[in-house]
């Protein structure tokens, strides 16, 4: 187990690498630093003195990859591609563009994020699960059809009308919840934020409702054919023991291929739910970047994001050991 | 010349979708075992129903893809100088919608402006009050004849559609007929939109039937320009993601060995990076460019064109990667099977088993992945958009539209026709292209059709 572990994480590096040499090669091949300079500073009347000043502020004033100025090891390290990307690595991200440090902002930003990324998933995963559940315990009648139906309709609607449609009836028309406020002056935590972060939950929940459980269906609808669900009839149990006690744990590995690996990923928050509501989490943070085209917050991302992906990823294969004895790692 | 023909990059590509689609069309139709798959969804009705309303975006869409531009009035008999903007066949045949402009917001239906504005009288008195729209409701004198003019405007724009829809009914009702088609939903649905289609035409000839944006621009000529590029997101796409999937997932599968965990180790990093984070990255990295380059582009279409193009050649980057895992996997299964043996054993090569053995029988797959993705690319272009990574701000997108529309939320009383216009024909082009896809799936899936034969 450890040493399969090991050898995952080892894997990991050369990904990373990849994920790393393909920003770097997107934001400093493709488009020079001084490109970036010119677009930030305007492009007509910009100076080349404009510019040099740019890029000495951020670092960007060395060469690519190596710097043949430099004597020993500083050939490769005081060049771009080692300062600001292979450092992230060691998770040093540098400054945005406002002077603060990314890794500080990163770290501070959780907090918000997981607060509602949290909730959103677990209550989700238990809503969509026996949503599906109930689906399949109908299966083949009107109620079965229904609930189809509305899956179809649920997931055909875009996600940033639950958003909007949710603040309007729910903040505006019924004046039940706050729109945003989060971490503001009304927020001390507690009770007192329950109602900061119950709309955007909610609608969380609601937004996924329709294609999760959709899929759920299918995955039930596949085991429920199978054999030892005969078995288990034969036997005489009922309907509701079979969906539980066989179904539902057989389905747990397709269940939590999809699921596991998200569960890193909500460190990083959702990017519409929190620039919508204004919590200061890193999803906001990172539309923040977007819109102030801050391109080293944008890159501390991407690579934050992998990170957890592949975290995900193991995970994954973690938990399989745990639903299913016959799988080893090793 | 009164004008000139424009081809812009986006129409190009479909133009050349188009083509790959009758030539499919035309390969199929001859071909009796690829046709059943097909047979089976036409004789659904949902899929049927779906299709009709499909067809109606697609048309509206392809005429809005026949650009030009129309040629300025000669000044001193020289050249015939062409104006720098370009239009469609689609603008020209909606052009009242496009040219009646109001000054701001107006809801729809509405006589008046939404705000109050300062004016003054005949009389020179000045007053405070809502100012008549300059073309919304502009032959009635009296106001009060209003509801009694939508309300006749309505019928008799209903009844001319049902006319037209019964005539192209009774047309076409051999025709479904002889292929034994769901007839009785097809020809309702055909006599609905018709209605619709008649009443809206009738109505929109004298009112803003879905109210008017900050700039006065018809909302209901802003949701319908919003078709073509929601429809080409989510084509124009396709023809990165297609080649890319295909080649490099059954070249995995097939040829395994250090082609097989090079192809892999693309994927896995690709997929790695969270869509949305990758698309921001490399749209603002394409915005630079852009932005560095002003000389490439003579028109602002041209420029706003090309960031839709390199927005689909992102998404296409970005989304082959589940695809192209689903075709290794079939592939590593379909090599083992005995007639891939009999083939290798016979000395084929390998390309000649690829195309011939292998890829026909993975196209189900493909075609699957497509349509499922399709509806999935629509919704994603609005979320992207409302980012800051989605079309360009000047480009007419649902995206666009609900993101102008958003920032007037707090008004009061609220600005809501935009949105609704926006999300209500996003609803509509989306639900019709799931229900389609459900019915490709169900008709083209092996495996869904035997644990539908055994429950």
């Amino acid at each position: 187990m450890l040493t399969y572990l090991l050898r995952r994480i080892l894997y990991a590096v050369p990904i990373l690498i990849g994920v790393n040499l393909l920003t770097f090669t997107l934001f400093f091949v493709v488009n020079t630093p001084d490109d970036m300079a010119r677009m930030q500073l305007g492009i007509k009347r910009v100076t080349p003195e404009a510019i040099e000043k740019w890029k000495q502020q951020r670092g960007y004033d060395k060469p690519l990859l190596v710097n043949s100025a430099a004597s020993g090891a500083g050939k490769i390290t005081d060049t771009i591609f080692w300062q600001k990307s292979a450092s992230m690595f060691a998770f040093d991200f540098g400054y945005s563009d406002d002077g603060r440090g990314i890794g500080r902002e990163i770290v501070t930003r959780m907090g918000p994020s997981l607060a509602i990324a949290l909730p959103t998933f677990l209550i989700g995963l238990v809503a969509y699960v026996s949503f599906a559940l109930l689906m399949t315990l109908f299966r083949a009648t009107a109620l079965d059809i229904a609930g189809v139906a509305l899956c179809v309709l649920l997931m055909s609607i875009s996600g940033l009308f639950y958003i909007i449609g949710g603040q309007f009836v729910v903040s505006k028309l019924w004046h039940l919840v706050p729109i945003s406020g989060y971490g503001g002056s009304g927020y001390d935590g507690g009770m007192n934020g329950f109602k900061f972060v119950v709309l955007p939950i909610a609608i969380g929940v609601v937004s996924g409702i329709g294609s999760s459980s959709r899929w759920y269906r299918t995955i039930f609808l596949e085991e429920i054919g199978k054999d030892y669900v005969r078995t288990a009839r034969a036997k005489g149990l009922s309907e509701l023991a079979v969906l539980f006690r066989h179904v539902l744990k057989n389905a747990m590995i397709p269940i939590l291929t999809g699921v596991v690996v998200v569960i890193p990923l909500l460190f990083m928050g959702s990017l519409l739910t929190e620039s919508f509501f204004g919590i200061p989490g890193l999803g906001s943070y990172t539309i923040d970047a977007i819109n102030a085209q801050d391109f080293s917050v944008v890159r501390a991302m991407v690579f934050l994001g992998s990170v957890l992906y592949i975290a995900g990823l193991i995970l994954t294969d973690i938990s399989y050991t745990m639903v299913d004895p016959r799988v080893r790692l090793s | 010349m009164s004008f000139m023909p424009i081809i812009l990059w986006s129409d190009a590509l479909v133009f050349l979708l188009l083509a790959s689609g009758v030539a499919t069309v035309w390969y199929i139709r001859r071909r009796e075992h690829l046709l059943l798959p097909w047979r089976r969804v036409a004789q659904s009705a949902t899929a049927m129903v779906s299709l009709l309303v499909l067809s109606l975006f697609l048309l509206v869409g392809l005429l809005d893809t026949l650009h030009y531009r129309a040629a300025l009035p000669k000044t001193n008999g020289g050249e015939t100088v062409y104006s720098p903007e370009v239009l469609s066949v689609f603008d020209k045949l909606v052009e009242p919608l496009r040219l009646q402009t109001e000054k701001t917001y107006s809801a729809p239906f509405a006589l008046t402006l939404y705000a109050k504005e300062t004016m003054s009288d005949a009389q020179g008195n000045v007053l405070h009050d809502y100012p008549r729209l300059r073309y919304g409701g502009a032959h009635l004198a009296d106001e009060a004849q209003h509801n009694g003019d939508v309300l006749k405007r309505t019928l008799l724009g209903a009844l001319g559609g049902l006319l037209a829809g019964l005539l192209i009914a009774l047309a076409g009702r051999r025709w479904l007929v002889q292929r034994s088609l769901p007839l009785r939903p097809m020809l309702i649905t055909t006599l609905a939109i018709a209605a619709l289609a008649g009443a809206t035409a009738c109505l929109a000839s004298a009112y803003h039937v879905l109210g008017t944006d900050k700039v006065g621009q018809d909302v209901l000529y802003l949701a319908l320009k919003s078709i073509r590029t929601g429809l080409i997101i989510g084509t124009v796409t396709t023809l990165v993601t297609l080649p890319l999937a295909l080649l490099l997932g059954i070249a995995a599968g097939y040829l395994r060995g250090w082609v097989d965990d090079v192809i892999q180790y693309v994927y896995t990093v690709l997929s790695s990076i969270p869509s949305v984070l990758l698309i921001a990255a490399a749209v603002l990295m394409m915005q630079v460019t852009i932005d560095t380059h002003p000389h490439w582009f003579d028109t602002a279409a041209s420029r706003a064109d090309l960031r839709l193009v390199f927005l689909c050649l992102i998404l296409g980057v970005t989304s082959w990667t589940g695809l192209c895992r689903l075709l290794r996997g079939e592939t590593l299964k379909l090599r083992e099977l005995e007639y891939i043996q009999a083939a290798q054993s016979f000395g084929v090569s390998s390309l000649r088993i690829l195309t011939r053995h292998i890829m026909p029988n993975v196209m189900h797959i493909i075609l699957i992945a497509l349509v499922m993705d399709f509806s999935a690319l629509v919704l994603a272009e609005a979320v992207l958009s409302y980012v800051g990574v989605g079309v360009d701000p000047s480009m007419i997108s649902f995206g666009t539209m609900i993101n102008a529309a958003r920032l007037e939320m707090g008004r009061e009383p609220m600005v809501w026709w935009a949105l609704a216009a926006a999300f209500g024909f996003m609803l509509v082009l989306v639900l019709a292209a799931n229900l389609f896809a459900d019915a490709v799936r169900d008709a083209f899936d092996p495996r869904l059709n035997r644990t539908e034969g055994s429950a």
